[in-house]
């Protein structure tokens, strides 16, 4: 009964969604159910649509699960886009840096490394550099908010814009090869490379790019799960978030809990970077995320910032994600923008939940007073 | 010598004042909103919803200002959501501005797909119907229009009763619904002119994501210039200029090969609101009530 609660309105917003959706698709004149169809079909066929939806749900759970540690301790982290910027940026210089990178600029071999690891050191460093560098910049809002009393969601708001600027910035003056005309890193070392799931997965073709960072997500949700509720670190981050003023008076330093969950939420959006760099494009790509920092604000709503549901509202929005290409390719009139409002939508509706349940601030969400 | 001087600064000037127009725009929505007691980080999505349907109106009728009357019309529109989601349904206001951002990255990609098979822009609008003026004389005759109903009108008053204290407003007999409305609506008209500006002043189409974050330093702006008419529109001189500055400074070389890296100026905005909102340039304080839904007591 309990389980029902949960699921109810989660599944009302994705159903709410699919019908709004469909108007729309109406309205363009096409035929919604073939449209759906053609979504679903393509997104759930062996391999390649499993293979692509678990490959594009792979940033969501971890920008989920970002979002939700944030919002347990009643902080609303919009800074996790900023946050896997950074991370990646930080895990490809690392994987460069120390992966022996040399590139063949117009017939002379420029060495970009200052050293070249083997893979069992290189890769838990580089690792350690996406995951680090998220937490710094997600603990910098943290900070700001427990120092200063400053918001946290407009400070990671500019946070956001800031961390775009200045790897783009580096990518392009420092790290990218000359008349390389895609904004780019050079490669990273080929010992940092992880594998894909291909090349463990009968049946899987290797050119499918989920890679072993999807197996690393859900080692997260599994951590996340016993770090929130069995540990007196996550007991204190959930008691700040269920009621600051109580849980000063039990003893618990609330900024200290802000400043960590912060830092938590941007070290798990940090591990973007590693999918993005070390198991897919294996370079820093200017522009490679594809909101994935936002969406994760709809992954963690609908998953009802639990580590479970966080998985499976991201295997949600990836299933939309891939077969919106195909909707796009194969219909003549509905582009792929469709999945954004499907989104936006889900988002909405469960932003909303709370008047119908009569349990506001229940996360802490409502509680936040101040901007 | 003196001449060339003279119009550079003249040109930079324009330039400035054409980049602080949408601006200043979007900010003094945003300022109605929360002044109100609404978070209106929906102002981007506001800003395209304007900017898109301006455009396409623009391209169907040949009239820029039917276009801009659309335009306006589009963010009342889009903000009625925002305003219905955060006033009856009482979600989070943020999270709801940022379905509301989320929504017209889709909308006007999915509609232009359909109506001019190009998924993200609309046709090229012909130069004598654009609107490069019309948008920054309304923009800058809104600051002290918007002072004076702030501050020397009951509706301003009103208005800045629900957004620092609506118990009180209500025992007053204000009503707070109402006024919040109000100022929601008002901040989708007004971002909606900033974001026909775009379209059909300062280029002549619709292209995806053109307001490119404009909605966020507009909010920067409105927290920049603490929540005043006045003070919001010399920040967003400030960023205007700011941004001018990145413009003409793009691909300049300095010492040989150098350029010069503008990523770093565009990012004074930004760092500017992070270092007001810390305190360390005199305090910026918020409305009281803004983001906490009101709850009629029973």
């Amino acid at each position: 009964m309990r389980l029902f609660r949960e699921l109810i309105f989660p599944l009302i917003a994705v159903a709410a969604a699919f019908v709004i959706g469909g108007l729309v698709v109406l309205l363009i004149g096409e035929d919604p159910i073939q449209t759906y169809r053609l979504l679903i079909g393509s997104a759930l066929s062996w391999p390649d649509g499993i293979g692509y939806t678990l490959f594009y749900a792979t940033p969501l759970i971890f920008t989920g699960l970002a979002v939700a540690v944030a919002f347990r301790c009643g902080l609303l982290n919009i800074g996790a886009e900023g946050q896997l910027y950074v991370a990646a940026f930080a895990c490809a210089w690392v994987a460069i840096k120390l992966g022996g990178t040399q590139v063949d600029v117009f017939g002379t071999n420029v060495d970009y490394s200052w050293a070249s690891l083997p893979a069992v050191v290189l890769v838990p460093l580089a690792v350690l550099a996406a995951v680090g560098a998220g937490a710094l910049w997600g603990a910098i809002p943290g900070f700001l908010k427990a120092r200063f009393g400053s918001h946290e969601v407009i400070n990671t708001i500019m946070l956001n814009f800031i961390a775009v600027a200045l790897v783009s910035y580096f990518t392009q003056y420092h790290f990218k090869v000359q008349g390389d005309p895609i904004l780019q890193t050079v490669p990273i070392g080929e010992a940092a490379h992880i594998p894909r799931l291909g090349q463990l997965v009968p049946g899987l073709p290797e050119r499918i790019p989920l890679n072993v960072a999807f197996l690393l997500a859900i080692l997260a949700c599994a951590l996340v799960y016993v770090f929130l509720w069995r540990t007196r670190w996550g007991y204190e981050i959930r008691a700040t978030g269920a009621n600051p003023t109580a849980a000063e008076y039990g003893g618990i330093s609330t900024r200290k809990q802000i400043v960590l969950a912060m830092a938590v939420s941007g070290g798990l959006a940090g591990m973007v970077g590693i999918n993005e760099v070390l198991g897919y494009r294996y370079r820093f790509y200017d522009n490679f995320s594809d909101n994935y920092g936002y969406t994760g604000i709809a992954v963690a709503l609908l998953g009802r910032n639990h580590p479970v549901g966080v998985i499976f509202s991201a295997l949600l929005f990836g299933m939309l994600q891939r077969g919106s290409i195909h909707v796009d390719a194969f219909t003549e009139n509905v582009s792929k923008d469709l999945v954004q409002i499907l989104q936006a939508i889900v988002i909405l509706f469960v932003a909303c939940e709370a008047f119908f349940r009569g349990t506001f601030g229940r996360f802490g969400l409502l509680r936040r007073s101040k901007i | 010598m003196d001449n060339t001087i003279a119009a550079t600064i003249v040109f930079f000037l324009a330039s400035t004042i054409r980049q602080a127009t949408p601006l200043l725009l979007a900010a003094t929505g945003g300022l109605y909103s929360e002044r109100a007691g609404v978070i209106n980080i929906a102002l981007e999505g506001l800003m395209l919803a304007g900017a898109f349907t301006a455009a396409a109106v623009t391209h169907y009728t040949g009239n820029p200002y039917v276009g801009l009357l659309a335009g306006v019309l589009a963010g009342v529109g889009v903000a009625l959501i925002h305003a219905v989601a955060c006033i009856e349904f009482k979600a989070d206001q943020v999270v709801s501005g940022t379905a509301i951002n989320i929504l017209m990255i889709g909308v006007p990609a999915v509609v232009s797909g359909a109506a001019f098979l190009s998924s993200g822009s609309t046709p090229q609008i012909p130069k004598e119907n654009l609107i490069p003026w019309t948008p920054v004389v309304i923009a800058f005759l809104l600051v002290p229009v918007t002072w004076y109903v702030l501050y020397k009108t009951p509706f301003g008053l009103r208005l800045r009763a629900v957004g620092e204290h609506p118990e009180a407003a209500d025992a007053a007999g204000v009503r707070v619904k109402a006024m919040r409305y109000a100022g929601v609506l008002l901040s989708g008209a007004l971002a909606g002119i900033g974001g026909a500006y775009l379209s059909t002043g300062q280029s002549s189409l619709f292209t995806r994501n053109m307001t490119s974050g404009r909605g966020f330093i507009a909010l920067a702006a409105l927290i920049f210039g603490k929540w005043r008419p006045v003070q919001t529109m010399l920040a967003c001189i400030l960023f205007g200029f700011t941004e001018a500055l990145a413009t003409q400074l793009q691909g300049v070389k300095i010492s040989g090969d150098e350029e010069i890296p503008v990523q770093f100026i565009h990012l004074i905005p930004y760092v500017l609101t992070i270092v007001v909102l810390a305190g360390f340039v005199g305090h910026s304080r918020a409305p009281r009530a803004l983001g906490i839904p009101y709850q009629k007591e029973r």
